[in-house]
């Protein structure tokens, strides 16, 4: 059973230097009380794609492909109807939660109006039900957080307002767009337990973007790393950690601080995520790959079925290991040195 | 709160008082005076006007019994060019003319401006848009000087519906063209302001969050942008009110409706230090007291914003 199915979606941008494709032909679909995460760099297509889901991208933007919400298409829907789903079925948090709040409106005034619209509840219904949900979030002493601008809170504080906002109509499905980036670490922790907690009572399926991949250890079951507007790895979060088989997440993961394996230094992915405008050609990822052979420059490797359940966009099927990474980074500082 | 309009009205005061001294020690300073002409009074003569207005007082004598005057009893002195009329006459004259059509087109333009503003940003990029931003554009960079010729030639002369000039104690055919003259460039300023705000605001992350809740285009127009869309708008508006209460040279010398402005360049001509004065206090007064408030608003407005 699926709850949201996106196929083949894309979406593109129309500007001054020409037309932007910023999500090519994604397809995934999350199930009740699953978490998927969603995981790249910036500018990779992660939030676009889920922005083009639920309705919000901006105005030079375009969608096709298809995103289903319980077998009802959302691309081209009405905005009316679009308007009864948002925010009550599918519900989103974003990332900033300091500019994400209207701050000329109580805390109280921004709850209420959601529990109003969708559910014709009376303003004071309203307010024991957002009371109820602050409490949910672990907020102390919701009926003074109700009462208060959204300056008058900390971060930490803003962001379990905005989770408690998404889920006053319970909905059945949550997207998280970066919800922990701005928040201190300890907060982080927090709220990612507050996730989980939400996931397990509610059953609700959760999208997470992110690109910090302790969030996805810790969350989600199934991960889909996306590079310059593309999938290029998908599958379960445990056989993505432990057997990375794209050198893109290989390099993520290495890129990333461990305990246990205790290294002493971590490998960079070198150079940067690609013009959107002016991709390579054949594979986007080739001109960073430590893997790369005459193929990879000639062909774009397709998405395609490794092994049960698992997808990956790569020519490369032999190991990758950490020393490749080193070797390379080596090549590069000496050409960096050569340079200067 | 309480405390800072207590601190603010505290500031003005003083600021009021150099801009009468400022502006007293100007006119003593520059040549001539208000009995100086090209034939030149009998030295008697000239004495005893000097003497029956104090101007053979020394300067801070003068200044001095002025400001008494002012504070104790309201007083602006008597005109020097109409020997019967006090400056109090002359402002509570012209002052109701020019208040009538200054406050009419201040209304009229805060209201077409903000709805063609709004409008403009709602609709981006579209038809609308491109007519609103084209009409603000047009309509300011047509000067007042410009438009009410226009608006005698096309309402006066040709369609013969409303008459070309004269107050008649502020019967509406007398009222309409000098609000439309005057209010049009401000309008067009409202316009943009809005539109470049709302803009600005339609794009911010917390309007993403209204619609991303579900919540209808005109509700999170009305409920989440508006506020903050029309917070930049209210700094302009301060300075606009004055400036169009206090009316318009051109428009009271084009339309004859013997109002402040007209006044003001009648009086500079003849010296009449006086009237000179009074208006200057006035306009400084209520230049003081519309920033106060606009400061309030500001506070009233924006929760953020405490004093």
């Amino acid at each position: 059973m699926t709850m949201l199915e996106v196929t083949d979606l894309s979406v593109s941008f129309r500007t001054q230097a020409g037309t932007v494709r910023a999500v090519d032909k994604m397809n995934f679909s999350v199930a009740p009380g699953q978490t998927l995460a969603i995981v790249g760099e910036s500018g990779s297509g992660k939030s676009q794609t889920v922005m083009a889901a639920m309705g919000l991208l901006a105005n030079n933007g375009e969608v096709e492909g298809s995103v289903k919400f319980d077998g009802r298409e959302l691309i081209g829907m009405k905005s009316g109807d679009l308007n009864k789903i948002r925010g009550q079925d599918m519900a989103m948090i974003f990332q900033d939660p300091m500019t994400s709040l209207n701050p000329y409106l109580r805390v109280e005034d921004q709850m209420v109006e959601v529990l109003m619209f969708h559910k014709n509840m009376k303003r004071k219904e309203a307010i024991d039900r957002s009371e109820e949900m602050l409490k949910t979030v672990h907020l102390p002493d919701p009926r003074r957080i109700l009462r208060r601008y959204p300056h008058e809170l900390s971060g930490g504080q803003r962001q379990r307002v905005m989770i408690a906002m998404a889920l006053l109509c319970d909905p059945k499905v949550l997207i998280a767009d970066e919800p922990t980036t701005a928040l201190d670490v300890t907060v982080q922790a927090q709220m990612l337990k507050l996730f989980a907690e939400l996931t397990d009572k509610f059953n609700t399926a959760l999208i997470i973007i992110t690109h910090d991949l302790g969030v996805v250890a810790g969350l989600a079951d199934e991960m889909m790393v996306m590079y310059a507007g593309r999938v290029v790895e998908k599958g379960s979060v445990d056989e993505l950690f432990y057997d990375p088989r794209h050198p893109y997440t290989f390099g993520l993961l290495h890129s990333t601080p461990h305990v246990q394996q205790g290294r002493d230094r971590l490998a960079p992915i070198k150079g940067l995520p690609p013009n959107l405008t002016n991709l390579p050609p054949g594979c986007a990822f080739n001109p960073r790959c430590a893997f790369r052979f005459d193929r990879c420059v000639k062909e774009r490797p397709a998405l395609i079925v490794r092994e049960h359940n698992r997808l990956s966009a790569c020519f490369y099927e032999g190991e990758m290991t950490e020393h490749d990474m080193e070797e390379d980074l080596v090549h590069d500082r000496e050409k960096d040195v050569a340079a200067t | 709160m309480l405390k800072y309009i207590l601190k603010r009205l505290g500031i003005a005061i003083p600021t009021l008082l150099i801009l009468i001294v400022f502006s007293f020690v100007l006119m003593r300073v520059a040549p001539g005076g208000p009995f100086s002409s090209e034939r030149p009074l009998p030295p008697q003569v000239l004495a005893n006007v000097n003497a029956k207005f104090g101007l053979d007082q020394p300067w801070h004598i003068q200044l001095w019994e002025y400001l008494v005057g002012i504070i104790t009893r309201f007083d602006f002195g008597p005109s020097f060019a109409y020997t019967d009329r006090t400056v109090n006459d002359i402002i509570m004259q012209g002052f109701p003319v020019t208040l009538t059509y200054g406050a009419w087109a201040f209304v009229l333009a805060v209201l077409i401006g903000c709805a063609l503003g709004i409008a403009a940003a709602v609709r981006h990029n579209t038809w609308l848009d491109y007519l609103a931003v084209g009409t603000s554009i047009g309509a300011q960079v047509l000067p007042n000087f410009v438009m009410a010729p226009l608006l005698v030639i096309v309402f006066t002369l040709w369609l013969g519906w409303l008459p070309g000039g004269g107050w008649r104690g502020g019967q509406w055919p007398y009222v309409i063209m000098p609000v439309i003259a005057l209010g049009t460039s401000y309008m067009a300023s409202i316009a943009r302001i809005t539109r470049s705000s709302m803009l600005e605001v339609l794009s911010s992350n917390f309007i993403r969050t209204a619609r991303a809740k579900g919540m209808p285009a005109t509700h999170v127009i009305v409920r989440h942008a508006l506020k903050p869309a029309l917070m930049p708008l209210l700094s302009y508006l301060g300075p606009a009110f004055v400036g169009m209460v206090t009316g318009s040279v051109i428009i009271d010398v084009f339309f004859s409706t013997g109002g402040i402005g007209q006044l003001f360049t009648n009086s500079a001509f003849n010296r009449d230090y006086s009237v000179i004065m009074g208006i200057t206090i006035l306009l400084g007064a209520l230049t003081i007291s519309f920033n106060l408030l606009v400061d309030i608003l500001y506070a009233w407005i924006d929760p953020r914003i405490r004093y």
